[in-house]
């Protein structure tokens, strides 16, 4: 599983970085980033599901 | 001394060159038919708004007022998002719905950038203010929040009975604010005044409103001038020195930016503490079970911003146009409601309970689409450590009087007193 943020929908609401934070981080100005490929380990499959129906533009995707 | 000489003109000079905007006459008085006739500002809307949105969300869904020179209120969360979103045709150059159109002239930048903006300024306006608010850097002011939270709770030392809202939740985010932009503490009590003139008594005469944003304007050119001559750390020397697009930013724009972050950084983070109090003193089971799994804080507090939002906007619509199969004419106000998008059954299983442990929460409380609350990394933090501090120094609770609670009117809803039982 890896997850993706489409930074065109992100507006900071950071939800991700809140639920998840070993999987997503903000950059300066509070937009969500994935660091790295955003290959999620298994034991995180879990909240990184919960980042994506947590955030509120749906700017979070599973690929 | 350093002269800046963009501060030294009479606020009320710079006011009188504004081009006018349109009033309209004034309707107060009871609603006849919510659909037809809705108001914000009736005492029935403030006391409890829910049931009457659920009602309009299943009939219209779009409801319609004459008052205030005429507007809509779209009650699913489908049309609260689109209108969010469509930042073309619904425009933010007012946001806060009443019997004044600012004229067309002041768009896009607005008399409170980045709220009052349009793109494509809106978007320069708003950066300027995102490094200040990201999680990172509000997490610095959480000690102090947290001591000052102890504090005002030390203080309750031998009362049976306190008001949790004018005793405790308001203090919170006027200590937080005045802070940043560096005002002395103990003009707290002022900005209180300024806020309630901002948003309440929207139905109040407009001279009458005008005098008082002069007054607030008054005290936030006062702090300017201070800081231009005594420079400092903190978030009113950033806004005097800081240049956009290779100028420092007009007066207006300053003094605006600040009002907006004492208006919109204190009422409603003032709100979303008294209502998740108020619902904590009220159902004992999600009060126990809080102080039982402290962890579960976090969830639960998204759960209390979906259920009692605090914050409504307003857009005005640019030209006459059909939208979702109602006739809306250009200047029509629209009442964007999160509160009634955030208990939509379409877009959320039991809308209508408040589900402490709720998972998937894609509330809108901070709004949607590019005017995303700049504060809500910070109202977060504040509203986490307010109940964190308050169920750990006070895990029993109760309201006092039921019928004692007031609530706020207008588009920031709260509580304003809540008097409970702790002794
Ligand atoms: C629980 C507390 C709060 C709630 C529910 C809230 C809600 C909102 C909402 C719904 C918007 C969107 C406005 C729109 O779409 O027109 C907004 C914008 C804004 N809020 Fe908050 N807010 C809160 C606290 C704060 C705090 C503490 C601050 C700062 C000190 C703040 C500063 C702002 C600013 C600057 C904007 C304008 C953003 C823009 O237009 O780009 N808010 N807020
Ligand atoms: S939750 Fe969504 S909008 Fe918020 S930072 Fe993460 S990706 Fe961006």
């Amino acid at each position: 599983m890896k997850v993706r943020i489409d930074s065109e929908r992100c507006q900071g609401h950071g939800r991700c970085y809140d639920l998840a934070p070993e999987l997503f981080g903000e950059d300066d100005e509070g937009y969500g980033q994935v660091p790295g490929d955003g290959t999620v380990p298994p034991d995180e499959e879990r909240t990184a599901r919960l980042a994506v129906s947590n955030c509120p533009e749906r700017a979070i995707e599973i690929l | 001394m350093t002269v800046d000489e963009r501060f030294s003109r009479d606020l009320r000079e710079t006011m009188k060159d504004r081009p006018l905007g349109v009033r309209n006459e004034i309707v107060t008085g009871p609603v006849s038919d919510w659909a037809t006739d809705f108001s914000h500002t009736e005492p029935e809307w403030a006391a409890d708004p829910y049931p009457i949105q659920d009602e309009l969300r299943q009939r219209c869904p779009i409801a319609r007022t004459e008052r205030f020179g005429g507007g809509w209120l779209p009650t699913r969360y489908e049309d609260v998002a689109a209108v969010a979103y469509d930042t073309e045709r619904f425009s933010s150059r007012a946001i806060i719905m009443s019997n004044f159109r600012p004229p067309r002239e002041i768009a896009p930048i607005g008399g409170a950038p980045p709220i009052s903006s349009d793109p494509p300024f809106h978007h320069h306006a708003r950066k300027l203010l995102l490094p200040a608010f990201t999680k990172a850097a509000v997490a610095r002011r959480e000690a102090a929040t947290r001591a000052f939270c102890h504090a005002l709770i030390d203080a309750f030392e031998g009362r049976d009975v306190v008001d949790a809202a004018h005793d405790y939740a308001q203090h919170i985010p006027m200590r937080v604010i005045a802070d940043m932009l560096g005002f002395p503490p103990e003009d707290g009590p002022r900005f209180r005044e300024f806020v309630e003139n901002a948003l309440e008594g929207v139905n109040s005469p407009p001279e009458e409103r005008v005098a008082r944003m002069e007054k607030l304007f008054d005290y936030l050119y006062a702090q300017i001038r201070d800081h231009v001559d005594n420079p400092r750390d903190d978030l009113t020397t950033y806004l005097i020195n800081v240049e956009l697009g290779g100028h420092k930013l007009s007066p207006e724009h300053v003094a605006g930016t600040m009002g907006l972050l004492l208006i919109a950084g204190v009422d409603t983070t003032w709100s979303a503490i008294g209502a998740s109090l108020w619902h904590l003193a009220k159902t004992p089971a999600d009060r126990e079970r809080l102080v039982a799994e402290p962890g579960l804080l976090p969830t639960a507090m998204e759960e209390f911003l979906r259920a009692y939002a605090p914050v409504t906007m307003a857009r005005l619509v640019k030209e006459d146009m059909h939208w979702r199969g109602v006739d809306m004419r250009a200047d029509d106000w629209v009442l964007l409601s999160f509160p009634a998008a955030n208990r939509d059954p379409a877009q959320f299983d039991r809308a209508d309970e408040v589900v402490i442990d709720r998972e998937v929460n894609r509330h809108a409380a901070f709004g949607l689409g590019i005017h995303r609350c700049v504060g809500s990394h910070l109202a977060r933090m504040e509203l986490r450590v307010a109940l964190e501090v308050w169920l750990e120094r006070i895990p029993d609770f109760v309201l006092a009087d039921p019928a004692a609670v007031t609530w706020s009117t207008g588009q920031v809803r709260g509580p304003r007193t809540l008097p409970v039982r702790i002794g």
